[in-house]
């Protein structure tokens, strides 16, 4: 027993360290484009203008942040609920290398002006057959590791996580389906023609908020939130029927995306149908979580990083209320094309899926160097309301914009003329709400130099640590 | 032809959501079901203090 096999989490760390670095740097050039939206001058040159940097920031904030957290995440969370080291390391490490090369190639090939034009898969050819290639090799990692487990059940949050990770191999490599015609310009045409070529795009676009966004991050939800509140989950009946019902719904709620557009109008209302039944199983998720502290709730008042956890399941039931909502026509002839779409987005990116993101990772930070807590825990609580002040700004400053302007471009005179006939009067009017928005985004930005702050005087001069590998506690595996 | 198979499709699924809802609600599978949810409290993932650690 002198030299005990031990976990392996080194892939863990440095995906978890590069989750707030990249954190730092994707909320950052949000910071910028927010910014850029009330001051045009900040357009400074071709590379740095608004229609680059606004994919930047998603696909840094949604592949860089979002991806980092979920690849530590869900690799620590398999190994502990299997009790067995991660199947082929080397594999593992190759995809952490790999995936910041596509984050790098992401950073150079976006501003330089290299895209496909679709929402979230904008990334061209050569850096879309890398993302195939690294999601095959994770799945490699992850499915391997759960074939060698050392016990009979299957965690709910590796269903979760199995999930996403099917899912998004299947969205990605279906919606870059492109017909590459340069090797210098990297430019490439999709497979699809009209209108069918939106609807895969949004098929895709909302399936990577459903199950990049919502099943991955579910499936942190899971692990994290009983153990830091040290309960087992509420129902683990529930759980499974949340499972299923948000496999079996998600799918189809992509066409809300593109209501009143070519699209026919019965797949437009089927959209509309799905996204409304969606609301079930996403409440399902959120009483499941939340309901996971009833009987220590006290827990709340001392711990900030179940704060952290019980906020984001929080915005993760407003958010997911808002978006069936939305998705209902007449509500989305309003709110179509306005900055309330943006709020929406972050309430949830923001406020469910970046708070829980943080929140495992304060759990996960000092345990990958040996130690019981985070530097200091007063940070982390600080952190906690300026990131919240920071959403509740943003948030509800995009509530009023979008509302607002979606209000006055519908406005029209007795006789049918537009009440605000030039675009330029609605975008004046939302100055105020624009630089409320900055405000909280900056907010949120701070709250994450104050984390990397607390990282780092948790782990530099430590020594990395790996666990050994508990036998199961039930013996009868 | 298409279309019984989309019919054929949809009710399949339906079916199997009502399956999977009925199984997790049965008596069988409680006992299995407290067991897994039970998996990651069982198991202590916090660090011993470095005193304690064998280097």
């Amino acid at each position: 027993m002198q030299s005990q096999a031990t976990y392996n989490y080194k892939v863990v760390r440095q995906f978890a360290i590069m989750t707030v670095v990249w954190g730092i740097v994707g909320m950052l050039v949000g910071v910028i484009v927010a910014a850029q939206l009330i001051w045009p001058e900040l357009n400074l040159h071709e590379i740095l203008q608004y229609g680059r940097l606004r994919p930047l920031h998603t696909n840094a904030v949604i592949f860089a942040f979002g991806g980092c957290a979920l690849f530590a995440t869900s690799l620590y969370s398999v190994q502990r609920t299997c009790h067995t080291k991660l199947f082929a390391p080397g594999l593992a490490t190759f995809v952490f290398w790999g995936w910041q090369l596509v984050i790098l190639c992401a950073a150079l090939s976006l501003p330089l002006g290299f895209t496909t034009g679709k929402e979230y898969a904008e990334l061209e050819w050569p850096i879309d057959i890398m993302i195939a290639v690294l999601w095959v090799s994770y799945a490699i990692v992850f499915f391997g590791t759960i074939a060698t487990r050392k016990v009979s059940h299957i965690y709910v949050s590796n269903w979760f996580f199995a999930a996403f990770i099917i899912a998004i191999a299947l969205l990605h490599i279906t919606n870059s389906a492109e017909i590459p015609v340069s090797f210098t310009t990297l430019k490439s045409y999709s497979v699809y023609p009209g209108v069918q070529d939106a609807m895969v795009q949004w098929w895709y676009g909302h399936n990577a908020v459903g199950f990049f966004l919502t099943a991955g991050f579910l499936g942190m939800m899971y692990y994290f939130v009983p153990k830091q509140a040290d309960r087992p989950i509420y129902s683990y009946r529930l759980s499974v029927v949340h499972f299923w019902a948000l496999i079996f719904t998600y799918m189809w709620a992509g066409p809300h995306h593109l209501h009143y557009t070519a699209l026919p109008d019965w797949a437009q209302s089927l959209g509309m149908l799905f996204s409304l039944i969606l609301l079930a199983p996403s409440w399902g998720g959120m009483i499941n979580g939340i309901m996971t502290l009833s009987g220590a709730w006290h827990k709340l008042r001392t711990d900030p990083i179940l704060k952290f956890l019980v906020t984001s399941l929080s915005f993760y039931g407003m958010s997911t209320f808002e978006g069936p909502m939305m998705s209902v026509k007449s509500v989305n002839a309003l709110s179509h094309y306005t900055d309330w779409t943006v709020g929406h987005v972050h309430s949830g990116a923001l406020g469910w899926v970046a708070m829980v993101s943080i929140g495992a990772l304060y759990y996960l930070l000092p345990r990958l160097y040996g130690k019981t807590e985070m530097y200091s825990t007063k940070l982390i609580n600080t952190h906690f309301w300026v990131a919240t002040i920071g959403i509740v700004l943003y948030v509800a400053s995009m509530w009023i914009a979008g509302v607002m302007e979606g209000l006055m471009w519908r406005s029209t005179n007795p006789d049918g003329t537009l009440v605000y006939g030039f675009f330029v009067e609605s975008v004046k009017v939302k100055f105020p709400f624009l630089m409320i928005r900055l405000v909280g985004g900056t907010l949120f930005l701070v709250g994450m130099l104050i984390m990397f702050y607390n990282m780092l005087k948790t782990i530099v001069g430590e020594k990395a640590y790996d666990a050994p590998i508990v036998a199961p506690a039930a013996a009868h595996a | 032809m298409k279309d019984v198979l989309r019919i054929a499709v949809m009710i399949v699924s339906l079916l199997c959501f009502l399956g999977f809802c009925y199984w997790a609600y049965s008596r069988r599978s409680k006992a299995g079901f407290d067991e897994a949810a039970q998996l990651p409290l069982a198991d202590d993932d916090l660090p011993a203090s470095p005193a304690d650690r064998k280097e």
